[in-house]
């Protein structure tokens, strides 16, 4: 039985300990909010936070998640909009969208390990999210709004 | 496992495709049809107080519902055509509600490609909104015993000013809705100045639940009961199996059993592919027990397909005389006096449409009808195929339309909806059918592989005296016709039979080239390789006659003119030529507004920097774009800005079709960059992101800037065109900084290091 935290709630999960962290939370929890982008850890689609550090979930199996602390974008923020949601909203980022609550969960973390990211760290930092509708200038600007926001 | 709980179908509908639940409890609605919903294709719009149309109703608490006819995967049209509803509704934007339709012939074409959505559905939508309006203002004068005459419209109220009355659209819904409906002549339509919305845009009507997580797309459909299919595909196209054993494969955890797919009959078009489907609890032991499979195949004819000899073949074809599509003069005799005359070959591989959400469906057959939830581009398309694979009417599918995560074309054509309801019919339950991106990259319909050849002979002014260009690839007509070898017109159109240029000796031909995978639509589809070829070819003779590219480009667009195609089939993507007719001043004017918004000529450029531009129409928007690069020594390609002027005429929503430039341009990006397909005995090499690479957010353009004419002309595409013009003026941007020719793409393989 591996136990672990989702979004602050104890869940435990008997099945395969090798299914990816992904597939749990959208299948078993119905946690659909993480997407299934490559499933090799290569776009960024799946990514959440575990022990909040930005995770491909795609390729953590659930053997390496227990007794983690697991944050989807169900969770993000309990009181409604986290900062770079609303800085999504203000730039207008998504086109189809799909890819943009992996950018978003990945913006989030890079925010709180820095505060005022370089351009230069943003682009690091964001280079294992692919946009095919290529809203990347936007996903710049809105990491600038959101970090300008920062308490 | 979480409950999925079944609510009736008006509360889901009520919720959209957004999950209205789904913040508080965690869980997701989805509808659940019984076999005594006698009227499943039935809206809020069609039981509001006030239904003028299929596409509007209102309702006596104010609510306006709006219902989108076509698919959104991210060109936000599913916001932007209420919107043209709303505005000659004067409706208040914050009481609309739009439901999503279910494929229905009713609502018109709904397949949702040939950036056409608003270009096609912008009279309607003014007409539904204008009817509406007609019928609130004929109850209100009624009820005040005034001439309807003195009462007008202010947001969501009517009025009548000089007694100083004013009633509510819901109050007056029922009252109107016992009034005939107006003829269309009587129609009064808003005039600009009255515009509260067209012109001005709006963001996504989706856009918190885009970025809350709760936007619903195919990938998070899910019903009662339902199990999970994988499904390994014949690797190469035609292929069948020939035996095959999945012991190993029913051991896993989670999986239930497997189930045969029959192999397509005849030419592929939207049918399975056929294959073995692992059936399973979740869909990672669905993917688990796929590769336990042990498949021997058949792979057929198509075996015989490598891409690299393929690629000689089709420039052999296209280095002798082809048919001929469009002729002035007699371009031969000019080119046997000698003098200037310059050949290039281009060449633009397979390219596939990797949309970020993979194809995926989910059916649930019943009672002999067959309802499915996708991210289609192409609902009806999905109730012919699946009624055809099924046996049953196509009044007995009902295709839910949910968000797609991309399509780019490739959502259009509904093989993996079908793929969901064959099993389903199978396997007597609701299943949802999942492709890795795997199966999205190998068994993709293909943007065609083409071969351009050019040549043109300069005369003493430098400008061509005589131009011919041929093009070879395998035509999309030939996933419905094997046989079909030569391209169609409204694909030789796509920027080829109508090269803007003014020319006194032109010939135009199209080589045969027999397909060998799936060929389809993607973002601008044949106008990819004809811009890069016309737009590349143009770049090289400006330099050859020693002059600016721009100044080059403009002499040879000419003065402003119509083309005139004197009996030349072209198809004018669908519109008429009268409305849309084919104007070089519109393509010079977007040239001429590039350059000066990029100050083309002006910037200081250093070493290793070069801009390159490029002009093209298509979908009947006129696109010009300069690109901007910088490439190191080492060869790494960096693009620190693009400017892009369009002229799409009318356009509703600016902020989107601004979004959807920039866009363009990334997506360009990847194709000029990395964008390649190969084959090695019929099978396709690639198969996910590592060795089929999309453009990320250092590769991308730093600043793309997009400018838009002014019109008045009628609307026009927004969605495709920005993509052939980029192509090109990167491509010629990389000349201008390193003096070394792009004429194949992707430029991996040119070595700039």
């Amino acid at each position: 039985m591996i136990q672990l935290k989702v979004n602050g709630a104890e869940q435990s999960f008997d099945g395969e300990p090798e299914m990816p962290l992904l597939w749990y939370l959208r299948d078993v929890l119905g946690l659909t909010g993480s997407k299934f982008g490559c499933g090799i850890g290569l776009c960024g689609a799946c990514t959440v936070h575990v022990n909040g550090q930005a995770t491909r979930s795609c390729v953590t199996a659930m053997r390496d998640a227990a007794g983690k602390d697991v944050t989807t974008i169900e969770g993000l923020d309990k009181n409604g909009l986290h900062l770079v949601q609303k800085a999504w909203m203000q730039i207008n980022v998504p086109q189809c969208g799909y890819c943009q609550v992996g950018q978003i969960m990945q913006a989030a973390a890079l925010l709180n390990s820095k505060k005022k990211p370089t351009d230069h760290d943003i682009d690091e930092a964001m280079s294992g999210n692919i946009c095919r509708c290529g809203t990347y200038q936007r996903i710049r600007a809105a990491i600038r709004a959101a970090a300008g926001e920062m308490p | 496992m979480s409950t999925i709980e079944n609510v009736s179908r008006r509360r889901f509908l009520r919720g959209g495709i957004i999950a209205a639940g789904a913040l508080v409890l965690g869980v997701r609605y989805y509808p659940k049809l019984s076999s005594g919903d006698k009227l499943p294709h039935d809206t809020n719009a069609d039981h509001a107080a006030l239904h003028p149309s299929v596409y509007l109703g209102i309702d006596p608490d104010g609510t306006v519902w709006i219902v989108a006819g076509r698919s959104e995967m991210g060109t936000t049209s599913r916001t932007t055509l209420p919107l043209v509803v709303a505005d000659e509704l004067d409706a208040d934007w914050k009481r609309v509600r739009i439901e999503q339709a279910l494929g229905d012939s009713r609502y018109g074409d709904q397949n949702t490609d040939g950036s056409h959505s608003i270009r096609s559905f912008y009279d309607a939508m003014r007409e539904a909104g204008a009817t509406a309006r007609f019928m609130l203002i004929q109850a209100a004068a009624k009820e005040w015993g005034v001439p309807a005459t003195e009462c007008e419209t202010d947001l969501h109220v009517v009025v009548h000013r000089s007694t100083n009355r004013g009633a509510g659209y819901g109050e007056l819904a029922r009252a109107a809705a016992k009034l005939p409906a107006p003829k269309r002549e009587d129609l009064k339509l808003k005039p600009k100045s009255a515009w509260r919305y067209v012109g001005k845009g709006q963001v996504s009507y989706d856009l918190e639940a885009l970025v809350t997580g709760r936007a619903i797309y195919g990938m998070d459909a899910r019903l009662d009961g339902m199990v999970y299919a994988s499904v390994e595909h014949p690797p190469v196209l035609g292929g069948k199996v020939k035996s095959s054993d999945d012991k190993e494969a029913l051991k896993v955890r989670g999986v239930r059993q497997t189930v045969p797919i029959d192999p397509f009959q005849q030419a592929p078009g939207f049918q399975p592919l056929g294959g073995i489907a692992v059936i399973a609890d979740n869909t990672w032991a669905a993917f688990q027990g796929r590769k336990k499979l042990n498949i021997s195949w058949d792979n057929g004819p198509n075996e015989a397909y490598n891409s690299d000899a393929y690629k000689n073949e089709l420039r052999a074809t296209s280095h002798n005389p082809c048919k001929v599509v469009r002729n002035i003069g007699d371009a031969d005799a000019v080119f046997a006096k000698g003098g200037r005359v310059y050949e290039a070959d281009y060449y633009v591989p397979l390219l596939a449409h990797a949309s970020m959400e993979p194809m995926v469906a989910l059916a649930e057959f019943k009672d002999g009808k067959a309802t499915l939830w996708a991210p289609t581009q192409n609902p009806q398309g999905v109730q012919d195929t699946v009624a055809k694979e099924l046996g049953i009417a196509k009044e007995d599918v009902i295709c839910h339309v949910t968000l797609l995560g991309g399509g780019f074309g490739r959502k259009s054509k509904p093989d993996y909806v079908a793929e969901a309801a064959v099993l389903s019919k199978k396997m007597g339950r609701p299943v949802k059918v999942v492709w890795t991106r795997e199966d999205d990259i190998k068994f993709d319909y293909y943007n065609a592989v083409a071969s351009m050849y050019m040549k043109a002979a300069l005369g003493a002014d430098g400008k061509p005296t005589a131009w011919l260009q041929r093009s070879v690839f395998p035509p999309i007509p030939s996933i419905f016709d094997v046989n079909t070898v030569y391209g169609d017109p409204a694909h030789l159109q796509q920027g080829w039979t109508d090269i803007p240029y003014d020319l006194p000796n032109l010939r135009i031909e199209n080589g045969p080239a027999k397909a060998h995978v799936r060929i389809g639509w993607l973002r601008s589809v044949a106008n990819i390789y004809h811009a890069f070829a016309i737009q590349c070819f143009t770049d090289e003779l400006a330099r050859a006659a020693g002059r600016d590219p721009l100044d080059y480009l403009l002499d040879l667009i000419g003065n402003p003119r119509t083309i005139d195609f004197k009996g030349v089939e072209y198809p004018n993507y669908g519109a008429s030529m009268d409305a849309h007719p084919w104007e070089t001043g519109r393509l010079r004017r977007v040239t001429e507004m590039v350059a000066e918004e990029s100050r083309w000529g002006k910037r200081k450029h250093g070493k290793g920097t070069g801009v390159g531009i490029a002009a093209h129409r298509s979908f009947l928007s006129y696109v010009a774009t300069v690109v901007e690069v910088e490439v190191n020594d080492q060869g790494e390609v960096r693009i620190p800005r693009v400017d892009t002027a369009l002229d799409a005429g009318l356009v509703v929503n600016p902020e989107a079709t601004r979004a959807q430039f920039e866009g363009a341009a990334v997506f360009g990006t990847s194709i000029v960059r990395s964008g390649e397909i190969t084959a090695t005995k019929g099978a396709i090499d690639q198969s996910n992101f590592q060795d089929y690479p999309m453009a990320r957010i250092a590769d991308a353009p730093q600043q793309t800037n997009v400018y838009i004419v002014e019109s008045d002309a009628p609307p026009a595409g927004v969605g495709e065109p920005g993509v052939p013009p980029f192509v090109a003026a990167f491509s010629n941007a990389i000349f201008s900084a390193t003096g070394k020719r792009v004429r194949d793409l992707p430029i991996s393989k040119l070595g700039l290091s």
